[in-house]
């Protein structure tokens, strides 16, 4: 086969399968940004954090790293009732939320950064689970299962949780909680608690799609500094509060990113998010696959 | 605007103006004089450090407390200074006052650029686009081999200047002249139109839309101006330090700093920035000195964290409450 041919082809196949990862970190962002408007950008923050416990447990325990981030994802999720309590607390309850509680997730995210810096140092981390050094080959196509495992147990995951907000009565709850809190009241459920659930969930998501990071990348405390950029793009890009726009923005993102990548050079990738994300809110701030408001 | 406005206020408004003038500068050389007298090139350093803050923190103030439009990005803008002062520097041998001229013109065009595309948009947007901005001007200049890339650049500075004991002390003076005028258009932005179409949008946008405020065009200035501010901070760092790298000219000290302070001393006051500059970059340079850089941060992030959930109107807003 042509080489250039053969690249762009590789390039598409692992886009689609970081696309995967990303669709992880951005959903858990469309529940709290989409869905209950709280501006959670230690979010990318969390994940890592969530990174560094798995690496710690799983290798304490000797557990597979992606079994580790599901069961570290509850006592994630435990954590953001509580960072969404004391938000609600300060900040929502005052109508603070634009500037003061900006300035508060602002602190959150660089006081988990610092904290890991005390931690562990600045120096990177990484984790070899047996099955990351497999490739799967499919003709000219090479396909990591360190890339591929990863992106399926994301997608599962994410489709889990759309069936959980189709299907069940808190999940809808959840997305009619951001239209109309009052609405919501008057049908006897008290829209903290369901926003409290709602954020302990979307942090919970940060640490699976941290664990699925620590398997796909080396990571170092500001490792989720490129991720600001890029989960936010995608989630605005995929319409905010839908999980199914989420996923297809993440993927035809990661397709994007590392075909600039292969052909410009790697240390472009961080400039892709950033140009996205200007255009895409220049351009079309109701997303790509949003409906205009 | 004093066209429009009434003779008599006016004319309260100008002698208000000179009494800040006349009464920043006898602060400033006040504390020069006190400096010179204690003699001590540590002394120059540290002041430098603290009056670099103040004039971020008031950069700051002028859009994040006045219209509420959070920029996490100040390294970014701090650092676009820096490095044109360095370009400036390498490409004709220029000193530093043309990169501080420099710098402001780069960083206010950018803060320009960053607004015209995001402050269309509900203010997170802006933020989160700031926020963005700084990692990609950092991946830009480690790239960047003419200004060094990630080595860094270096500046050979004189062993002395004309008029001036040492060149620790000609540095200090350039910072705290800046700072002098930092704040000085601070005040002068909060006292004016401007700062009053700054305040309503805040308070209420759409409201302040309704009734003819020409939001875009207010925040656009705003943002330019809180930029070029932002910039003329970071331009002057390469000729202090003598050397300057992305990891040093993104840090990310400055990003929380430029936060934290304002909010902590109390933002959409001209004075509150100050209060919280010296309070904040004081406590930071003696502590330097006894505890490590990471724990030194690590406690800035909290005090953040505690001021805007505790005292949301900083320092001063809880005594103007008492």
């Amino acid at each position: 086969m042509d080489p250039t041919l053969s690249l762009l082809l590789n390039g598409i196949v692992s886009g689609l399968l970081l696309g995967g990862l990303y669709a992880a970190a951005a959903s858990g962002l469309a529940v709290s940004f989409g869905m209950l408007d709280i501006v959670n950008i230690a979010h990318p923050a969390l994940m890592v954090a969530a990174g560094f416990a798995v690496i710690l447990l799983g290798g304490a325990l000797g557990l597979d790293p992606l079994l580790m981030a599901l069961l570290v994802a509850p006592a994630f999720a435990l954590l953001g009732m509580g960072i969404y309590t004391a938000y609600h607390h300060f900040f929502e309850r005052r109508g603070d939320e634009a500037l003061q509680g900006l300035a508060f997730f602002f602190g959150v995210m660089f006081i988990i950064e610092v904290g890991l810096v005390m931690a562990f140092g600045p120096e990177q981390r990484f984790l070899d689970p047996d099955w990351a050094f497999t490739t799967w080959r499919f003709g000219e196509i090479d396909v990591p299962l360190r890339m591929l495992i990863p992106a399926l147990v994301s997608l599962a995951a994410i489709g889990l949780l759309w069936l959980f907000l189709q299907r069940t009565f808190i999940g809808l709850a959840i997305a009619a909680v951001a239209q109309d809190a009052q609405a919501l009241r008057l049908m006897a459920v008290d829209p903290v608690r369901i926003k409290r659930l709602a954020f302990g969930i979307s942090v919970g998501f940060a640490a699976i799609a941290g664990g699925a990071l620590v398997v796909v990348q080396p990571i170092e405390p500001s490792s989720h500094h490129v991720f600001i950029g890029r989960v936010f793009a995608v989630c605005i890009m995929g319409g905010m509060a839908s999980l199914s726009g989420c996923v297809m923005a993440a993927l035809l993102f990661g397709v994007v990113e590392n075909l600039t990548a292969s052909f410009f050079g790697p240390s472009w990738s961080p400039a892709v998010a950033f140009g996205w994300l200007l255009l895409v809110l220049a351009v079309r701030p109701q997303g790509l696959f949003g409906r205009a408001a | 605007m004093s066209a429009t406005a009434l003779p008599a206020p006016a004319v309260a408004g100008e002698r208000r103006h000179l009494s800040y003038w006349l009464g920043a500068t006898a602060v400033a050389v006040a504390l020069a004089v006190a400096l010179r007298l204690l003699g001590n090139e540590y002394g120059w350093y540290a002041g430098y450090f603290v009056l670099q803050y103040v004039v971020l923190a008031a950069a700051w103030n002028i859009l994040g407390g006045y219209a509420g439009y959070v920029n996490f990005g100040a390294a970014g803008f701090m650092a676009a200074g820096s490095y044109t002062a360095i370009v400036l520097y390498e490409s004709m041998g220029l000193g530093v006052i043309p990169g501080i001229l420099g710098g402001a013109v780069v960083a206010g065009l950018l803060g320009l650029g960053t607004g015209y595309l995001t402050l269309r948009l509900r203010g997170v947007y802006f933020s989160i686009a700031t926020l963005c901005l700084a990692v990609v001007l950092q991946t830009l200049i480690v790239n960047w081999d003419y200004v060094g890339g990630s080595r860094g650049a270096y500046i050979i500075r004189p062993m002395t200047v004309p008029g001036f004991a040492s060149y620790g002390e000609y540095i200090f003076i350039v910072m705290l002249v800046l700072a002098v005028l930092a704040v000085g258009i601070g005040r002068t932005v909060e006292m004016s139109r401007l700062g009053t179409g700054l305040q309503a949008i805040r308070d209420n946008e759409r409201a302040a839309e309704a009734v003819g405020v020409p939001t875009l065009r207010l925040k656009l200035i705003a943002c330019t101006l809180s930029g070029a501010l932002m910039g003329v901070a970071g331009a002057p760092l390469p000729f202090y330090a003598g050397y300057i790298n992305p990891e040093g000219a993104f840090n990310l000290a400055y990003a929380v700093n430029s936060i934290a302070m304002p909010l902590i001393g109390g933002a959409g006051t001209w004075l509150g920035p100050v209060i919280g500059a010296v309070l904040l970059a004081t406590l930071q340079q003696a502590a330097t000195v006894t505890i490590s850089s990471a724990l030194n941060l690590w406690i800035v992030g909290w005090m953040l964290v505690i001021f805007v959930a505790l005292f949301p109107r900083g320092i001063i807003g809880w005594f103007r409450n008492r």
